[in-house]
């Protein structure tokens, strides 16, 4: 057996910086110099996941680049409280056109970047789950087929949010919204119904496709670095979750994303060209009851008469992931 | 200017939103009392020297930890560390090795030869310690750092109390008590060997001393009345321990049964192994839960051969045998006599039954309190009469070296402030850093290191150092176990997590400050802080 040095710096990446780690080895977030592409004195709820979310992927993009960057962002909570006349969070170009087109007008600015011969200015588009998977779905679609050289982020809190926390295809079976209300033999949205758009993006066959949550950010880093380190379409969904839709506590954001990949619920991975290259592996194998209890859109599923049967469905969900993709480290 | 179509008002940004007005509850950083530090008997603040360990810097980290205490290498070795009892990694997987670090730094500051800062400008002002143990080492100590003049008076040929003439050297190789003594004797203190006091006010008027810190011990070993025929050799546990010392090793025989059940009893017990005897064996009237000697040492003594009968009482030594009593615990717990009777072969009998405490020296005192055989103290260790002060073994408390050196350096600190004439408020306590405030998520899995022990037929036949010590690989690694319980260890975490960049970073050493302009109160940083050190309160609406 070789000698093996012993590496071990107290919370190793789990946190968002170390003392113990070389400068190199630590977070962008972690630097008292990163972007703060989107700025204080926006308007998201306390305890925003997409705000952070937003922060966390746009921050790893610049510094990809340089700084050389510009955004396309499509209409949901992201335009909504970044950018209220004449106002922007924004520190970088950035441009707004209409709900579902977000997509396409990125494709034209990295058109028209091509055109002028500006290669070292790269182009991403952003929106939440309805901008990207429901309005903006046929224009996204467009970008991945032409592989338009686009970094596409879906910032994923399963429905509409700033419009009044409406559903979405992105919303998860049970789920209470306005418009899936929790009444019935079958309260909540219903199951069988909605995508799962990175595993759509991958059946484009595109260079990157990944997912990540707002719990992770080493692996949101590394994965947004990766996707510019390449060309063409590439897709990110970020887990983001959302107080004010999802009924949770302001400061439960960051458990919630973790206990969904922990869970199973939603899968962590990445893939290159169509196929699985690199799965996160499930840390503290947990049942969804605990994802789903500290959610007052899953409420009735619980108190008096508990819908066991429904939450076994749920879990059920999570072992289908977990089985599909791998997310048991072996010795679990 | 010319603006576009429809368009009336510049671009801003929206650092022009002090959102900050949202906010309901506001957070603030705190730090937090580590479980570790509330355990300690000597005061150390063991989470700050293990911070600076955990950055490899041991040098720092030695020097945080003799503020409190001065004996790192000794306490690495013979303390029973309450502070990884208490550590709240045990409830992960298992407590940080905290002592196996310290004895690190100890010996790495033997080994490279670190001095202790020079004390300040002198007061003027001169103090007699009694006693070169533990307790009395650490008042002069504390007391050179204060910048008062320190004389120790100590009846035995060496310094070390205790730690030389009780603890075996198994346990403590002489090399580094010796090396940890100098240290102190070179910060200026005078010590004066085979001068026993034997009347305290005397010796303070002869030396012209302003005040005192009698810390004499308790080297009578207690007696119990044993029947016995001339034949039986009847000694008491500290004069075993004590002649360990000298050219003259004890005669103990083959046989060797030990009465008692505290660490004492242990250590003549593994004492007499090594000396050769083919049975030893401890007696003693309860059961192993019992026992107050700790369990660690139980085991390792019968690892070497070391033999206990439990529920037993010695009745009466005979010549080459003793005869014992069975016990039977009654419904409260205490040993009861059977009479059942059983003869076990012995050469000699060890009394380990516990120490009383020689007070001649305070003959004709005035003011003093004496019970249980024990000075009583005032909570700033001062004995009855005004400038007498006391510490140690002979006042009321848990009998270790570490407790010594605790009161060794209250002593100093309260005795600093009666020769100033000022009065001294020790900072207030924060609240205690619990399990519940910390976030464990983000910690690594890292069992802790096993110490290397000597192999078990060297332990039956030599006094070499049983418990072997970490290397810098190790103990790094172990130091990093450290979860920093209520104190910001600049993980980023808070300034990362925050959704709306109202944290801002000061820089390394410098910790974080929230920007309460744009903090909106969603608490994310506090759930998302591993080591608990922020809390929310509420704000005034």
């Amino acid at each position: 057996m070789s000698f093996q040095p012993v590496k071990f710096y107290q919370t190793g990446t789990f946190t968002v910086g170390n003392r113990l780690l070389q400068p190199e080895e630590r977070s962008v977030q972690a630097s008292a110099k990163r972007y703060n592409s989107l700025n204080s004195g926006h308007r998201a709820c306390q305890g925003c996941g997409e705000a952070l979310g937003a922060r966390y992927a746009i921050d790893a993009a610049m510094e990809a680049c340089q700084g050389q960057l510009i955004a396309a962002n499509a209409t949901g909570c992201l335009e909504v409280f970044s950018t209220p006349y004449p106002q922007t969070s924004w520190q970088l170009p950035w441009i707004h056109s209409v709900f579902g087109n977000a997509a396409a007008v990125a494709t034209g600015i990295a058109a028209a970047l091509k055109a002028k011969g500006r290669s070292e200015v790269r182009v991403v588009a952003q929106g939440g789950d309805g901008g990207t998977t429901d309005i903006g779905f046929g224009c996204l679609s467009g970008m991945f087929e032409r592989n338009d050289d686009v970094l596409y982020i879906c910032y994923d809190n399963g429905g509409y949010m700033n419009t009044g926390v409406q559903r979405s295809s992105a919303t998860p079976p049970a789920a209470r919204t306005a418009t899936t209300m929790a009444v019935g033999p079958e309260p909540g949205n219903p199951f069988g119904q909605g995508k799962f758009v990175p595993a759509i993006a991958m059946a484009h066959d595109i260079p990157y496709v990944a997912t990540a949550t707002v719990a992770d950010l080493r692996d949101l880093e590394a994965k947004v670095t990766r996707a510019m380190e390449l060309h063409g379409a590439r897709y990110i969904h970020i887990f983001v979750p959302c107080p004010l839709g999802w009924g949770t506590a302001s400061f439960d954001t960051i458990r919630i994303a973790r206990l969904a990949k922990e869970t199973g619920l939603f899968p962590v991975f990445e893939a290159e060209c169509g196929v699985v290259t690199a799965v996160l592996k499930i840390r503290k194998r947990t049942p969804v009851e605990d994802y789903l209890k500290p959610q007052k859109r899953f409420a009735h599923l619980f108190g008096e008469h508990p819908r066991v049967d429904i939450i076994a469905r749920i879990q059920a969900m999570a072992d289908k992931n977990i089985l599909k993709y791998g997310l048991l480290a072996e010795e679990c | 200017m010319a603006k576009p179509f429809a368009i009336t008002l510049d671009p801003g940004s929206s650092l022009a939103n002090h959102t900050g007005s949202w906010r309901t509850s506001r957070p603030v950083y705190v730090d937090r009392l580590p479980p570790c530090n509330n355990a300690c008997p000597a005061g150390e603040d063991i989470q700050g020297w293990l911070f600076h360990a955990e950055g490899g810097d041991y040098e720092k980290a030695w020097r945080a930890l003799i503020e409190n205490n001065p004996l790192p290498a000794v306490m690495g070795r013979v303390c029973y560390h309450p502070c990884e009892s208490a550590c709240n990694r045990a409830q992960i997987d298992a407590p940080v090795g905290i002592n196996s670090v310290e004895r690190f730094l100890g010996d790495e500051a033997i080994r490279r030869g670190w001095k202790f800062d020079p004390p300040p400008a002198a007061s003027g002002k001169r103090v007699l310690v009694v006693g070169a143990g533990p307790s009395g080492l650490s008042a002069a100590y504390h007391l050179r750092r204060l910048g008062h003049a320190a004389t120790i008076h100590e009846a035995g040929p060496l310094a070390g109390g205790m730690m030389r003439f009780g603890i075996p050297k198994y346990r403590l190789p002489r090399a580094v008590l010796d090396a940890e003594v100098q240290r102190i004797l070179d910060l200026g203190v005078t010590l004066e060997l085979n001068r026993k006091v034997a009347n305290i006010a005397e010796s303070i008027k002869a030396g012209s001393f302003d005040a005192a810190f009698l810390a004499v011990g308790a080297h009578i070993g207690k007696r119990a009345y044993i029947p016995a025929g001339d034949a039986t050799k009847i000694v008491d546990a500290v004069s075993v321990l004590s002649s360990m010392e000298g050219e003259d090793k004890p005669m103990l025989g083959r046989r060797v049964v030990v009465y008692g059940g505290g660490n004492t009893a242990i250590d003549v017990a593994r004492t007499a192994k090594r000396l050769g005897a083919t049975e030893a064996v401890i007696v003693y009237r309860r059961t192993r839960e019992k026992m107050p000697a700790h369990d660690f040492e139980v085991e390792e003594a019968l690892q070497e051969g070391v033999m206990i009968k439990w529920l037993s009482t010695i009745k009466q030594a005979g010549e080459g045998s003793i005869t014992l009593e069975k016990m039977a615990l009654d419904d409260k717990g205490f040993p009861q006599p059977t009479g059942e009777f059983e003869t076990l072969g012995a050469d000699s009998v060890v009394l380990a039954l516990g120490q009383d405490v020689d007070l001649s020296l305070l003959h004709g005192i005035a003011g003093l309190e004496i019970k249980d055989g024990t000075v009583q103290v005032a909570p700033n260790m001062m004995t009855g009469h005004p400038g007498i002060f006391a510490g140690g073994d002979m006042v009321p408390s848990a009998r270790t070296v570490t407790v010594a050196v605790g009161h060794g350096k209250k002593a100093a600190r309260h005795i600093d402030v009666w020769l100033r004439g000022t009065s001294y408020a020790p900072a207030p306590k924060h609240e205690l850093a619990s399990f519940e405030r910390l976030n464990t998520w983000y910690y690594t899995d890292a069992p802790k290191t096993v110490r290397p022990q000597l192999d078990i037929i060297r332990r039956q036949s030599t006094f070499e150092e049983v418990q072997g010590g970490l290397d810098e690989t190790n103990a790094l690694y172990e130091a990093r176990r450290c979860l920093s319980c209520g104190n910001c260890f600049e993980c980023d975490n808070c300034y990362g997590v925050c959704p709306d960049n109202a944290v801002i970073k000061l820089g390394p050493g410098k910790r974080f400050q929230f920007n309460y302009d744009y903090c909106k109160g969603c608490g994310i940083c506090v759930a998302e802080c591993p080591c608990g050190a922020i809390t929310m309160i509420d704000e005034d609406i």
